[in-house]
């Protein structure tokens, strides 16, 4: 039996999803409950594997029939040889990293291509939250109190733009949203809520 | 002197080739097996037994009386659903309820005793593999086993990476660590300083049960956590309201340990618990395949194992641990996990919370029963 699919994908997932071709090999770094892997393995014939860091989502993602490890993504994707994967895949995890530059240094070393999402802190609504409440922002978004959020780092968009420069890594396509809907580039650091990245090291040059 | 409890049972048609460069002939295989196999044969399941396991996952023990070991996870609409799959599994080579072991007749018509080889893991799993030979299934769809199943599951996985499409290991490890062999040789001093052993040859008359009866008691202790122990026992005392001031079993957890050392001696044989055992100790699935010199670190070494495996062309694998066991902690399975990551495989590992230590794959545990049931869809 194939694992179930559970119905439409959030939007920075859909978009992954469409852009991963059949037969490529995928690495999902915080896969969850496995619901891009199901999608990938079911919907689009890719050899689809995952890590997770909490016991329940991985026991989850094993009774759904998907190959999900568990393991902390700060350290355990030392383990995979160079290139291992086609694509890996990081939504809405890197703001929880320990070094999220380091993250993403692995997540271009064990796969050729990587997506990374997150959700973008320059948004309006945080923005708002922070300079007519004066409080850390507590949006859809981002739904958790300061000090139980597993976000440590948070991000903009500009200021993930300033990494990318900075390490030479490439954006290959990017993508923008705010309630479901694309944004365009120029006005993304404070209308899109999430970003989605597909980036790749300059292959001439490595 | 146990053929007569197996209900099924075959004989090799060649000598087994053993490591240690001797060979076994004749040997027999003693199994049971539940559920049709399919025209196809493409939905038989293997269970490998532990230490003192035997092939009696989900029928009667022919000498206890009680239900198979492995019911609560083996049955119709179980887990592993007999409905669905075709469930094999064999007593290994060196037991003794009725494959070949040391207390079977050697040539000369008498007990092999120590005249028996020593085995290894690898032996084991090279009579399992007689015996699907035998059976003509090809690939499993699954080999399953816990413990020193695990252990043989991943033997056959690294030696025979053809027959498993699915290999599914619980609560095990890719070697035997220092404590590992340690809490072994107790067991086997145990046995050997009993004056009924007589050098092994006690066939025919009393057997060295109080020594078997304190490996078990030893050996079971590391089965358990001490979360476990506490719970089921604290500092309780058995049958009385004070303590005797004598060495009677004043707590209830010596009277526990006191009656799995004495049942134990009933069904299993002494000679067979150090055959076992050894073969437990020699286990190191990195050491076998090591190559010269250039790999580096453990998990280079043991991935060496997994070469057949390489690139998701091999199988699929799953590995569960719990969080007391202090056997065979997490971090083994973790070692293996990551030897099977390096050559590419499909893997699956979780540590499972669980309070009952290392027999926690054998006791209730919901989380599991998905875990097990997912893995072979």
């Amino acid at each position: 039996m194939s694992p179930q699919n559970t119905g439409p994908l959030r939007p920075d997932l859909e978009v992954i999803a469409s852009h991963i071709a059949a037969g490529t090999r995928v690495l999902d770094v915080g896969c969850g409950d496995g619901t891009l892997l199901a999608e990938l393995q079911l919907r689009h014939g890719v050899d689809a594997r995952g890590m997770e860091i909490n016991a329940e989502r991985v026991e989850k993602c094993v009774a759904r029939g998907l190959s999900v490890m568990q393991g902390d993504a700060d350290h355990d994707l030392a383990q995979y040889p160079d290139k291992s994967f086609d694509y890996t895949i990081l939504s809405q995890t890197l703001q929880t990293a320990a070094r999220p530059d380091r993250m993403l240094d692995e997540l271009l070393r064990v796969g050729s291509r990587a997506f990374v999402s997150f959700p973008n802190f320059a948004h309006w609504s945080t923005r708002a939250a922070l300079m007519f409440g004066g409080r850390m922002p507590v949006t859809k978004a981002l739904p958790v109190n300061w000090y139980a959020t597993p976000n440590i780092h948070h991000v903009t968009i500009a200021d993930f733009c300033e990494l990318l420069r900075e390490k030479g890594v490439a954006v290959e396509k990017q993508w923008f949203f705010s309630g479901g809907q694309s944004v365009g580039a120029a006005t993304a650091n404070w209308r899109a809520e999430s970003a989605v990245f597909l980036l790749s090291r300059d292959l001439g040059r490595d | 002197m146990a053929n007569a409890y197996a209900s099924q049972s075959f004989t090799l048609p060649a000598p087994l080739s053993l490591d240690n460069g001797e060979t076994l002939a004749s040997a027999q295989i003693a199994y049971e097996t539940y559920g049709e196999l399919n025209d196809e044969k493409s939905n038989a399941i293997l269970i490998c037994h532990a230490l003192t396991g035997d092939q009696y996952v989900a029928s009667d023990h022919p000498i206890t009386g009680k239900p198979g070991w492995w019911v609560r996870m083996v049955g119709p609409g179980k887990p592993i659903d007999t409905d669905r799959f075709h469930v094999i599994s064999a007593n290994v080579i060196g037991s003794c309820m009725g494959s070949t072991g040391p207390a079977s007749l050697a040539g000369d018509g008498k007990p092999y005793a120590m005249r028996f080889p020593v085995i290894t893991i690898r032996d084991m799993v090279r009579g399992l593999i007689g015996l699907l030979d035998g059976l003509d299934i090809g690939q499993l769809h699954t080999v399953i086993g816990g413990s020193m199943g695990g252990m043989q599951a991943l033997s056959l996985a690294a030696n025979f990476p053809t027959r498993a499409a699915r290999v599914l290991v619980l609560a095990s490890t890719a070697r035997h660590s220092a404590q590992n062999i340690a809490f072994h040789e107790v067991g086997r001093q145990a046995i050997m300083a009993d004056a009924n052993w007589l050098e092994g040859d006690y066939y025919g008359g009393d057997v060295p049960a109080s020594g078997l009866s304190v490996a078990r008691m030893a050996a079971h202790i590391t089965y358990l956590s001490e979360e476990g122990l506490t719970d089921k026992f604290g500092r309780r005392l058995q049958d009385r309201d004070s303590k005797s001031f004598g060495f009677d079993a004043d707590f209830q957890v010596e009277s526990y340990l006191r009656y799995q050392g004495t049942g134990f001696t009933q069904r299993f044989d002494a000679n067979s618990y150090l055959y076992i055992t050894r073969a437990m100790d020699y286990f190191d699935l990195a050491e076998e395949f090591a190559q010269s010199g250039n790999d580096t670190t453990e998990a280079a070494k043991l991935a060496n194992a997994f070469a057949g495996h390489a690139r998701g062309e091999g199988a699929r694998f799953c590995l569960v641990s719990f969080d007391t066991d202090w056997l065979y902690p997490t971090a083994e399975s973790r070692h293996i996990v990551h030897a099977l990551n390096a050559v590419g495989a499909p893997v699956s590992f979780v540590e499972l919370s669980a309070p009952y230590g290392h027999d926690s794959f054998l006791l209730d545990l919901p989380a599991l029963d998905r875990v097990v049931e997912g893995f072979l869809k």
